[in-house]
């Protein structure tokens, strides 16, 4: 109370003051607080507080079998909670040295760039909503309704699937699986071109992106930064292509680079990265073998004492799973090295020296999601 | 004079980006077929959910009130959050041995993940998907259900 009274009064203008933005803010896309130092509408620094959402996951993995493991995974990236499945599964059969049929690493990959598709989709409709174009939330919703769809035919759930399972798939594909996928390719090569009618050319964005933001390729690598995020300063970084799993050595598809590392960039990565999902959705799903949608698993799975790791590319950098495992049917210890915890670390990095509403674009442009960085 | 005409040719840049985003908004709003909505508590009568979606997990009866569970209580152990609760009850057989029957299969709505392990564990395939979701109930003592109809019994041909 002292301390409060003693303050000089008469500087206020000159001095640096806080502000909480969230955690109950539109823009931090759930509960995030960051307390952010201002001079004027200078921003000087900058510091997340993370923890609202924090359900201690890795905790409860200790006590849960390996199959169970998977649903907790759902609901930390939930955006991109098949790719988030992908990592445990293959985790257990590199340590269970299992072959998955050829079957079941198509329809794997058809479906993780399907989320990847989804995921980004509804990133491009809050990155609008961000910058004050609501026009561009409804759209996106709209197409990503239509993914949405082919998910809960098949797999009877529209975001927490828990469609994979050590070994394999829960069920098999739904008939019509094939057919609405490319039904949802053709539409969505249409309606992408609205996309880049509605914002990206858009001035006012174009204005209060570029140059806005810059990380450099350096700056990306020490930080750890991974992703879209990453790749737009140049930082080749996919694991779908240095580490290949599923059938991504098998498809054509480039690798998208960028060169400023501005919020431009970052954003038409994620543009770009939508088309490339679609060319290997095209490129795989005439050709899904025939056979079995699981391999012969164990009732019980207890994994060969160890240290394990995996990695997979999620829709929005590089998760890996650790596991440390004594033999027992639930691992000593899991680690998920999330993508956004380490993306949101940069954000104190490019957002000093800005304005508080470049703040939100470089925000909504690092795209986090937050129950992936409380976990 | 070059900045002169630079400076004009930004604005008029400007607008027309401006004109191209309101194309778009322009086109939809005077073709409103291609909007897609459901008008939701409206066509609550026609409106039908695909057969794999999980809505909750339930014990399908024939008409005899006859079900498949034997009571194991393998989705209890497969639950990964204790959803599922199977209390077993010892019946006496007719050639004096004491049997475990199935006394109350008890499924917490209110604590269920739908990740589907209880079904895809099941030996006797007594577990299914329901399609129902309109789940909200004014109080929590309601979303504990007993799967198991009262006075229904195992089908004869799997005691055998």
């Amino acid at each position: 109370m002292k301390e409060i009274i003693n303050l000089p009064v008469k500087n206020v203008e000159e001095e640096e003051y806080h502000i909480n933005m969230g955690p109950q803010h539109p823009s931090t896309h759930g509960v995030l607080r960051l307390v952010v130092s201002l001079k004027g509408e200078i921003v000087k620094s900058l510091k997340p507080h993370c923890g609202y959402i924090h359900r201690g996951i890795e905790k409860m993995c200790e006590k849960d079998t390996y199959p169970q493991i998977i649903h907790l995974t759902d609901r930390m990236d939930y955006l991109s909670a098949h790719i988030n499945n992908h990592a445990v599964c293959m985790l257990v059969e590199k340590a269970l040295e299992v072959e998955v049929p050829e079957r079941v690493k198509y329809i794997r990959t058809i479906v993780d760039e399907l989320n990847r598709i989804a995921s980004h989709q509804l990133w491009w409709c809050s990155f609008g909503m961000d910058m004050g174009g609501l026009t561009c939330f409804f759209y996106g919703l709209r197409d990503r309704e239509k993914i949405l769809d082919i998910f809960e035919e098949s797999f009877g759930s529209r975001l927490l699937h828990s469609y994979y399972t050590p070994g394999g798939l829960m069920m098999d594909i739904h008939p019509n699986f094939q057919k609405n996928v490319k039904a949802f390719i053709k539409y969505f090569r249409k309606k992408i071109k609205d996309y880049d009618e509605l914002l990206t050319g858009n001035i006012i964005m174009q204005l209060r992106t570029r140059g806005i933001g810059v990380l450099s390729k350096e700056d990306a690598i020490s930080y750890g930064i991974t992703g879209p995020s990453a790749r737009a300063s140049g930082f080749a970084c996919d694991v779908r292509k240095h580490d290949p799993y599923g059938v991504y050595d098998k498809v054509d598809f480039k690798e998208i680079l960028g060169t400023t590392g501005d919020t431009l960039e970052r954003y038409m990565m994620r543009m770009h990265e939508m088309h490339e999902s679609m060319k290997i959705i095209e490129q795989l799903i005439d050709n899904i073998p025939e056979g079995d949608y699981a391999a012969k698993m164990k009732a019980v799975i207890k994994l060969p004492a160890g240290e394990y790791f995996q990695r997979v590319e999620a829709a929005r950098g590089e998760l890996g799973v650790y596991v440390v495992s004594d033999g027992n049917k639930s691992p000593y210890r899991m680690k998920f090295r999330s993508p956004n915890f380490s993306n949101l670390s940069v954000l104190d990095h490019l957002s000093r020296g800005c304005k508080i509403a470049d703040l939100i674009a470089i925000g909504a442009s690092l795209d986090y999601v937050i129950p992936d960085i409380d976990r | 004079m070059n900045s002169f005409f630079e400076y004009f040719a930004d604005i008029f840049r400007a607008v027309k980006s401006l004109l191209t985003g309101m194309k778009v908004t322009g086109r939809y709003f005077f073709s409103p077929w291609e909007i897609v909505t459901q008008q939701y508590p409206e066509n609550r009568k026609t409106l039908k959910m695909y057969d794999r979606f999980k809505g909750e997990v339930i014990m399908p009866h024939n008409e005899h009130n006859e079900h498949h569970c034997t009571g194991c209580g393998i989705c209890e152990t497969a639950c990964p959050n204790g959803t599922i609760e199977v209390l077993q009850a010892k019946i006496d057989m007719p050639d004096g041995k004491k049997k475990r029957i199935i006394d109350k299969h008890i499924y917490r709505l209110g604590m269920c993940t739908f990740c589907g392990l209880c079904i895809k564990s099941c030996p006797s395939d007594a577990l299914a998907w329901g399609q129902e979701f309109e789940h909200a109930v004014f109080d929590r003592s309601k979303l504990t259900k007993t799967l198991n109809q009262p006075g229904s019994s195992i089908i004869k041909d799997i005691v055998e």
